[in-house]
């Protein structure tokens, strides 16, 4: 058997991973599918916990979290459509109107 | 043979989410993102939960990829992104990235321990889950549909032409 303790120490590695590309890139679509890798993260912490519990509450959770990121995806490509039709970039540097 | 799988499927999948975030082209990212969440599917599999991992490639590497790739073949990307210009930046992330896996380590202390055996239970069947997701879990459920629903008819507004604007 695997320890639990490996998938948390997995999901801790991924979910650091998709911060760090977050903060790192630039354009809006690498940082929201690092986005997605932090929710994949999330995922696979409930499961392992649901398993280490032996109870099924955890895989129930996941099944949410998808549904919510389905959602999430939607509306935030959407968006990204709608800053790239107004200003011809996608780059998260050019999104520059609140500043002053 | 437990071990072997879940050290095989745990480098593929980090490997697979660094050269997402090195590649400077955003299909082969979302390609490799593909493969890191097929290796997540996996280990749903070896974590006695087959009807998530299934959840998992439909949904994840199926649906919600396939819309982001829609999104990058709209979008005209030809030129690339350039170059880091702000190098601190990188260095910044360098040093959250850093203080995130120390708090996270210190938050999971408890269940890091080598004692924490795995307990044995029964697969997660789908049979389970619908019971549990239709008795417990009922009214969240019915409130994710309507999340559905909002998301859906708001993505659609969004993008909608105005009246008049035709190219």
């Amino acid at each position: 058997m695997v320890p639990t303790s490996y998938f948390i120490i997995l999901s801790v590695v991924l979910f650091v991973l998709g911060a760090f590309g977050f903060f790192v890139k630039r354009d809006l679509i690498t940082q929201f599918l690092c986005i997605e890798v932090m929710l994949s993260a999330g995922n696979l912490a409930f499961i392992a916990f649901a398993k280490a519990a032996s109870a099924l509450d955890g895989q129930i959770y996941v099944i949410f979290i998808i549904t919510v990121a389905a959602a999430e995806a939607a509306v935030g490509l959407a968006i990204i459509l709608l800053v790239y039709k107004q200003k011809k970039s996608i780059k998260s540097e050019d999104m520059n109107l609140l500043k002053g | 043979m437990a071990h072997f799988l879940f050290f095989l499927l745990a480098i593929v999948c980090v490997g697979a989410v660094v050269a997402m975030i090195i590649s400077r082209n955003q299909a082969y990212s979302a390609l490799f993102l593909i493969l890191a969440f097929v290796c997540l599917a996996a280990l749903f599999g070896l974590l006695d939960a087959p009807f998530v991992a299934v959840i998992q490639i439909i949904v994840y590497a199926g649906a919600i990829m396939v819309l982001f790739i829609f999104v990058i073949m709209m979008i005209d990307l030809r030129e690339g992104i350039g170059p880091e210009k702000k190098r601190w930046i990188a260095g910044l992330s360098f040093v959250i990235a850093g203080v995130l896996i120390v708090e996270l380590i210190f938050a999971l202390k408890g269940f890091l321990s080598p004692a924490q055996a795995a307990a044995e239970g029964s697969p997660g069947s789908p049979t389970d889950l619908g019971r549990l997701l239709f008795t417990k879990y009922l009214y969240p459920f019915e409130i994710t549909s309507v999340l559905i629903i909002a998301a859906l008819v708001g993505a659609m507004i969004l993008v909608k032409k105005k009246e008049g604007e035709g190219e």
